[in-house]
Parts: structure tokens; C-alpha cells; sequence
């Protein structure tokens, strides 16, 4: 083998890097907190005592976990516009990326409302909590504890997998790599450099969302994080 | 005839299509399983070395995108001098990718295999490859199934990252329909349905495995 690398040339544009970076941020920030919000209602919902509501839930998450996000994102583009609502790429992008992060975290959530203790609940209601104040805290917020970990790992492959829409041209990290092989005829290097920011972005990610926990949880903080973890 | 709606061979093309996507799969699972095996067994080798190198591996796949890597393979192959189909750039790229995540899950399932079945296997005095075979992974097997059929599902979907190197498995052939007969609506609903005929038993299969496990096997991972 004879390939001599050459990372000054792809090196020079990093303007093109910096700014995919930052639009891969912008993608994935706001997908997680709506995609999650909207999730956890989607997991209540599961746990109503509206049989349709249920149903409709599930067959949500359950089509949503079961087509690549890639299909998602085609539809989404592709699909509306040719059904006359046209959608820029990037909303198409953020739109798909919801769609497809409530699905999971409604997964997670639910797993977690599952794990709370049934006196825990019998406990709430003796108290003469009302039922908004038992969801709020003896059931999300306690759930919400013990899934983070899971909720991590989820957001942090959102924020990957958010280089899928590379392919409807919203340009993010990924297609920066592509517009740089153009300039330079150095794909390698290229997408060296994009993994070498993928993976620097999914640490500081997972650091900031640890920070977040230890910040929110602060009963996790005083018992240690073993017990809550359990 | 120029233009016209889906037909029959349309349909036919998406299944064919279907089944290169179930070929990448099982590529993909194989030699994902192989190298995720061993990559296991390193990430809880004896020699820190061994271990260090195995979880240097695991977070430097799962923090870049697959998207990343199968590009890597695919323009890392052709710059060595081999111009390959794109099966084998994609079918190199998802074991790669599959080898760390499935690495990573068999590892929790060896461990969470009962402190006492290792210490019992030692004071049998068994040699630790004796342990391991005849003690060890046949209990984590049984661990490990429910989740690994779960991430079979990742792997079905995660091959349609193939259709971007263009390779035709059945995102790609529905790309090529839709753009002889331009109804992505109708194109893109029909691939998802097939990936979702696809998918769903296995996501079945993954729950029931895990409900089956919730009794018997349970209480022993749970200490």
C-alpha cells in the first residue's frame, strides 16, 4: 500500500467542520429535550386506562422502533413534499429525529414507570396526593432517575444517528466531510477527521448529560449513586 | 410505457431488494457475532492490556456514527487499491460496527453470570478456558439471547446505510423505483411495511425471550 495521508488539506477547511459540528448540536439539542418530552407523554399514555389511547401508543412506538431511521427521514422529506407540504431539510430533519427519539424514550420511560414499586403508589395515595401530583413525583421523576443511564446512551446514538440526515442535504457534520472529499479528492482523511469529531461531541455529550443528572437528581447525589441506580 | 404507477415488478424489484438486505444481515450478524465474541471475551481478559484495547475498541465505535464508519471502510478499501462491490464495504462496516455493540452486550451477560458459578468452577479446579466453556457461557448464552435478538432489529435497520454507498438492498431499489415512477409517499410507506414485516418478529421474539427469562433464570443475574 502506497497511500500517503494527507491531513493539511482537509485540515485547512475546518471552518466547514466547525460549522457542521454546530449544526449537528443544533439538530440533536433540540430533537432530545422534544423528542423526550413528547416520549414520556407517549409512556403515559401507554399506562392510561383509554384502551384506544393505548393502543395508538403502541402501535407508534412499536412502527417507529421497527423502520430504519433512514425511512423515516425519506418520508418525512421526500413523502410530505410530494403530498404538496413541503418541508425545508432541516425541519424535515428535526421533524424525523423527534419522531423517532419519542418512540425510544417512551420505551425507557415506560420501563421505568414499570419498576416503581406498587406501594410506592398505595403510599401516595394514603398521603392524599392528587393524581397529577403522583405522576409528577412518585412516578416520572423517581422513573426518570432510574432510566437516565438508558436515557444517556439514547440521546448520545440521537446525536449519531443525526448523521443520517447527511442524506436529505441538511449540512451537518457528515455532509461537511462530504463537501471537504469534493474540494480536496481526500475522503479518508475526511471522514477521519469527522469521526475523530463525532466521537470527541458523543464525550462531551455524555459528560454534560452526567453533569445534568448529577445536577437534577439530587437524591441520587445524597444516596449515592449505586442505590439510585438499582 | 414511461411513467405509470407501482406494479408488480416494482414489487418484485423490492423484494429481491428485500433480500439482499436479509444477505447483508446475516453477513452482518455472523461476523459481527464472531468478532463480538472475541471482543467480549478480551474486554474481560485477565491482561489489562487486552482489556484496555477491547474497551478502546467498544467507545470508539459507539461514539462515531455508522454512517462515519461505513464510509471509512468504503473510501479505506478503495484507497488500498481494491475496488470491491459494495456488499463487501457495507457488509465490512456493519461487523465492525455490530462486533463493538454485540461485544459490549455479551460482556454485561458473562458478568452478570453469579459470583459463586465462577468460584464454585474454581474450586472444581477447572483450568479458566474449562471454566469458561463449560461453566460460564453456557449460562450467559441463556442471558444473552433476549437482548441479542433485540439488536438483531438494530442490524435488519442499520443495513439500510448500505443504500448510501449504493449498494441495492431495499432502500436503494425503492430509491431506483421512485425514480421511474416519482411517488415517494407510496415507495417509502412500502419499504417501511417490508422492513416492519421484517422487524416486528424479531422484536416479538426479543419480549418473549425476555418474559420467559423474568422466571427461573432471573433471580440468579438479580443478586
Amino acid at each position: 500500500m502506497t497511500y500517503t495521508f494527507d491531513f493539511a488539506s482537509v485540515l485547512s477547511s475546518w471552518p466547514q467542520f466547525v460549522e457542521g459540528a454546530w449544526l449537528t448540536i443544533q439538530l440533536a439539542f433540540p430533537a432530545t429535550v422534544i423528542g423526550f418530552v413528547i416520549g414520556t407523554l407517549l409512556a403515559v399514555g401507554r399506562r392510561s386506562s383509554v384502551r384506544w389511547l393505548v393502543r395508538a401508543c403502541g402501535i407508534y412506538v412499536e412502527v417507529i422502533r421497527n423502520t430504519p431511521l433512514l425511512v423515516q427521514v425519506f418520508l418525512v422529506f421526500f413523502g410530505l413534499s410530494s403530498l404538496g407540504w413541503k418541508v425545508p431539510a432541516f425541519t424535515a430533519a428535526l421533524l424525523s429525529l423527534v419522531i423517532n427519539v419519542a418512540a425510544y424514550s417512551c420505551e425507557i420511560m415506560r420501563a421505568g414507570m414499570d419498576s416503581i414499586h406498587k406501594g410506592q403508589l398505595e403510599a401516595a395515595e394514603c398521603l392524599g396526593l392528587s393524581r397529577r401530583q403522583v405522576y409528577w413525583h412518585v412516578i416520572l421523576r423517581p422513573a426518570m432517575e432510574k432510566v437516565y443511564p438508558a436515557l444517556t446512551s439514547q440521546f448520545v446514538l440521537l446525536m449519531l444517528a443525526s448523521s443520517i440526515t447527511s442524506q436529505i442535504s441538511v449540512e451537518e457534520l457528515t455532509a461537511a466531510a462530504a463537501r471537504v472529499q469534493s474540494e480536496t479528492f481526500r475522503p479518508f482523511e475526511a471522514y477521519i477527521v469527522v469521526a475523530v469529531a463525532y466521537l470527541m461531541l458523543s464525550l462531551l455529550m455524555r459528560l454534560g448529560l452526567w453533569g445534568f443528572g448529577q445536577l437534577i437528581f439530587t437524591r441520587r447525589r445524597r444516596l449515592g449513586a449505586q442505590e439510585a441506580g438499582r | 410505457m414511461i411513467s405509470g404507477g407501482l406494479n408488480l415488478h416494482h414489487v418484485y424489484f423490492l423484494l429481491i431488494g428485500a433480500g439482499w438486505t436479509i444477505c447483508l444481515s446475516l453477513i452482518a450478524f455472523v461476523g459481527g457475532g464472531i468478532g463480538g465474541g472475541i471482543v467480549a471475551l478480551c474486554r474481560i481478559s485477565p491482561l489489562r492490556a487486552v482489556r484496555w484495547l477491547a474497551i478502546g475498541y467498544i467507545q470508539l465505535i459507539q461514539g462515531t456514527p455508522l454512517l462515519v464508519v461505513l464510509f471509512l471502510c468504503y473510501f479505506g478499501l478503495s484507497i488500498m487499491g481494491l475496488s470491491l462491490p459494495g456488499l463487501v464495504a457495507a457488509g465490512l462496516a456493519m461487523v465492525v460496527y455490530v462486533s463493538a455493540y454485540l461485544g459490549e452486550i455479551w460482556r454485561g451477560c458473562i458478568e452478570s453470570v453469579a459470583r459463586t458459578q465462577w468460584e464454585a468452577a474454581e474450586c472444581l479446579a477447572l483450568s479458566r478456558t474449562q471454566r469458561m466453556r463449560l461453566v460460564i457461557l453456557p449460562q450467559a448464552v441463556r442471558i444473552a439471547t433476549p437482548p441479542t435478538v433485540g439488536f438483531m432489529v438494530q442490524i435488519v435497520k442499520n443495513t439500510s446505510l448500505a443504500s448510501i454507498v449504493g449498494f441495492v438492498e431495499l432502500v436503494r431499489a425503492g430509491q431506483l423505483i421512485n425514480n421511474s415512477i416519482f411517488q415517494p409517499f407510496l415507495v417509502y410507506v412500502l419499504i417501511a411495511v417490508i422492513y416492519f414485516a421484517m422487524c416486528y418478529p424479531l422484536s416479538v421474539w426479543s419480549r418473549k425471550l425476555e418474559a420467559r427469562m423474568q422466571f427461573g433464570a432471573r433471580p440468579v443475574i438479580e443478586v
